[in-house]
């Protein structure tokens, strides 16, 4: 550790890895006590490299390997409960497989920290990303955020642990991680030291709620109608303190590592005098940028929003980026069959948000790259040549599924 | 290391200790054996003890908000993770304890689950939880049917039962066609490093779950206990009578009583020839009223094979290498 100008800044260390050894050094730092694992393609990488950590001796925790996944996620969850910090983590039909356990540990209120390696849900067979696996656990309390680099992954596990257990939040969070294209592909990753770490994360503490017989509670006991509204409330309540939450964790997180992170919900590129947004998640980022880069070459007004975290929604702060434009293209890497026009998750979510801007934009939608396929940058420049087509033609409201053989 | 509890072995009616740490605020049905097995359980493994409950007629029945009945701290889990509960908890607490995080000292983990989410539903999570060398015991309840849901039947249910699925018609005269799975010898056989498995019924013999409770719980490694609970709602029968229906399913042979310990196999209780004809014990119950002559005998003769065929009574049904199943 060096200080340059006052800051205490990290040690430079920096290795190749995957996105899955990213949040693998992350579960290390974060010094996790229990890790629940079961294999499926693609997140099963990151309990691949944490167990060698700990077969290494890198650090400590009790590490079981489930009969599967709904056991995967009630084990780490009843961990949790007696005050251990814990990690776990799926993909595609294995995370619907843990789906009881996933809805409990939310309303129970424990702060698991799970990694979802984007994957399409069976049937056909099929190992790639689409980003409905993590979407199933939108309306139940996990905090659900995209990643899209390596780096991101690292630091945003981290945080996730830092706002998960934060008394004002107590839910539980997954990092979703695109398949293959995140899970799999290795970034020159900048890992912070313990000490620093240690800094950034103060120790899980469950308080009066830690199941010990020091602590003789009762946990989750039968409510019925009698209380299930009110206890239902108080959590729709707490979602509401986690923007704060979130926001500061951010914040400190630069302090601590001398590192900038942006905004921590939604990333802009070149959106300053944008008349058209196209809007995505995790890592058609990459061929999204690109393409934004060739065709502002050629003088077109075109940016990129990427939405980080998507629980809790950014509502304010994406009116208040996308009322700017007057055109939006949202590509969705998930399908909502009958949903409001047809369309993807992410895109009505975006329609819903702009509902009380004045301005009102054309929004297009895009349902692309499932099942792993690749989104190319033509592809990109075709979505936003499609959504200023749709503006001109005054087709708000349309979806297009892209790239689909004849 | 943590301290050893050697619990004592309990010599006699007078000396169960008299504190409850499952108390007033229950709603189970009078009669009701489960109640009685969670009880015991409790007073067996005394104040430094975590309970897990999956969903089920004791967690429904036992935990309405604000008047739980448990002394000790208790979690509900769901219905077939009472293996992952017990595996979670122990393993939380002895990584806290490992790190400094908590003080050491022994912590009884004990997941109680019944049979639909025992030995239905949960049996791939007990059977991943008696794999590990993690402290924790898991209870089966089993009083043959979804209980609290409607008496429906599960895999437990004794053959030719009537239940809310398996009702008697015009037709069929019997529904429930499946036999009683053998699930703590099934545990016992697949499952090498199980420091302790048994059955047990709460009434009969006397104070032998307390100490089979007892034992498993210092047994060093994780354990299971099968107990058979007469259920008055569900088996239909007068509730003053769910000890004697204990103590015939132990006479009758029905529900032989054993343990496994580190290995070493016993029955612990050995009912006198001639036994009880099982028909004493089913004849009591509203399930069993619509059975013929030709029912009973059926379920009397493969209890007889069981005691008479079987390598071990109950345990394994295996005799000179060849492994007895249905004639």
């Amino acid at each position: 550790m060096t200080v340059v100008e006052g800051k205490l800044v990290e040690s430079q260390k920096e290795e190749l890895l995957t996105g899955c050894e990213a949040v693998a050094h992350a579960v290390m730092l974060a010094d996790v006590d229990v890790i629940s694992a079961y294999p499926i393609r693609p997140y099963t990488e990151v309990m691949d490299a944490v167990s060698k950590l700990i077969a290494d001796g890198k650090f400590f925790a009790e590490y079981i390997i489930a009969d599967g996944e709904h056991s995967q996620f009630e084990i780490v969850k009843h961990a949790s409960a007696v005050g251990a910090r814990v990690f776990v983590g799926s993909s595609g039909t294995g995370w619907m497989y843990a789906m009881e356990a996933i809805a409990v540990t939310a309303s129970d209120r424990l702060p698991v920290v799970a990694l979802v390696g984007n994957r399409a849900l069976d049937d056909p067979g099929a190992f790639g990303v689409e980003h409905n696996d993590a979407l199933t656990v939108r309306d139940l309390g996990w905090l659900l955020v995209w990643a899209s680099t390596a780096q991101e992954s690292l630091d945003t596990t981290l945080i996730a642990y830092r706002v998960a257990e934060d008394p004002k939040v107590m839910f539980p969070t997954a990092l979703a991680m695109d398949g293959g294209f995140l899970t799999h592909s290795q970034h020159m990753v900048r890992i912070p030291s313990q000490s620093l770490v240690r800094k950034f994360l103060p120790a899980y503490n469950l308080g009066d709620r830690r199941l010990h017989p020091d602590n003789p509670i009762s946990i989750a006991p039968q409510v019925n109608e009698d209380w299930v509204m009110e206890i239902r409330m108080q959590n729709a309540e707490a979602t509401k303190r986690v923007p704060a939450v979130i926001d500061k964790a951010y914040r400190e997180f630069e302090d601590v590592f001398g590192r900038e992170l942006g905004n921590p919900w939604l990333e802009e590129y070149m959106m300053e005098d944008a008349e058209l947004a196209i809007v995505g998640m995790g890592t058609l980022a990459m061929p999204a940028k690109a393409a934004v880069k060739r065709l502002r070459s050629r003088g077109t007004k075109v940016g990129l929003v990427r939405p980080k975290w998507f629980r809790p929604f950014p509502t304010e702060l994406m009116q208040k980026v996308l009322s700017r434009v007057s055109a939006i293209g949202v590509v969705d890497r998930d399908f909502s069959y009958g949903s409001p026009y047809y369309g993807g998750v992410l895109f009505n979510e975006i329609r819903s948000t702009l509902y009380s801007s004045k301005n009102h934009p054309t929004i297009a939608n895009f349902i692309a790259g499932l099942g792993g396929r690749e989104i190319s940058i033509a592809d990109m420049i075709k979505m936003i040549q499609l959504t200023y087509e749709a503006e001109e033609e005054g087709k708000d409201g349309q979806v297009k599924w892209m790239g689909v053989r004849e | 290391m943590a301290e050893e509890i050697v619990f004592e072995k309990i010599k006699g009616i007078h000396k169960v200790p008299r504190e409850e740490f499952y108390s007033s605020g229950h709603r189970t049905c009078e009669g009701c054996e489960s109640a009685m097995v969670m009880r015991m359980f409790s007073k067996a493994s005394g104040p430094r003890t975590i309970a897990l409950g999956t969903t089920g007629c004791m967690y429904v029945a036992n935990t309405a908000y604000m008047t739980t009945p448990w002394v000790i701290p208790w979690m509900h889990t769901q219905l077939g993770a009472g293996g992952s509960a017990a595996l979670g908890t122990s393993a939380g607490l002895r990584a806290l304890m490992k790190k400094g995080k908590i003080p050491e000292e022994k912590i009884n983990t004990i997941a109680f689950c019944g049979d639909l989410g025992g030995a239905d539903m949960g049996l791939s999570a007990i059977s991943s939880a008696l794999q590990t060398d993690y402290d924790l015991l898991i209870i089966l309840y089993d009083n043959e049917s979804a209980a609290n849901t409607d008496i429906q039947a599960t895999g437990m249910t004794t053959w030719g039962a009537q239940t809310t699925f398996t009702p008697t018609g015009k037709v069929k005269r019997i529904m429930q066609t499946r036999w009683k799975k053998n699930v703590a010898g099934m545990l016992a056989a697949g499952h090498p490093n199980v420091k302790y498995i048994a059955t047990a019924i709460a009434s009969f013999p006397p104070i032998d779950l307390l100490n089979k409770v007892r034992k498993a719980l210092s047994a060093g490694g994780p354990a299971f206990i099968h107990t058979l609970d007469p259920c008055p709602k569900g088996w239909d029968y007068h509730p003053r009578y769910s000890d004697k229906l204990g103590e015939l399913a132990a006479r009758s042979g029905i529900f032989p009583l054993y343990e496994i310990d580190h290995g070493t196999a016993k029955l612990t209780y050995n009912p006198p020839k001639p036994r009880v004809p099982v028909k004493e014990y089913l004849e009591k119950q509203g399930r069993f009223a619509h059975l013929k002559d030709e029912d009973f005998q059926y379920i009397q003769q493969r209890v007889d094979s069981m005691w008479e065929d079987w390598e071990i009574p109950g345990i394994i049904p295996v005799r000179n290498g060849t492994i007895r199943s249905e004639k």
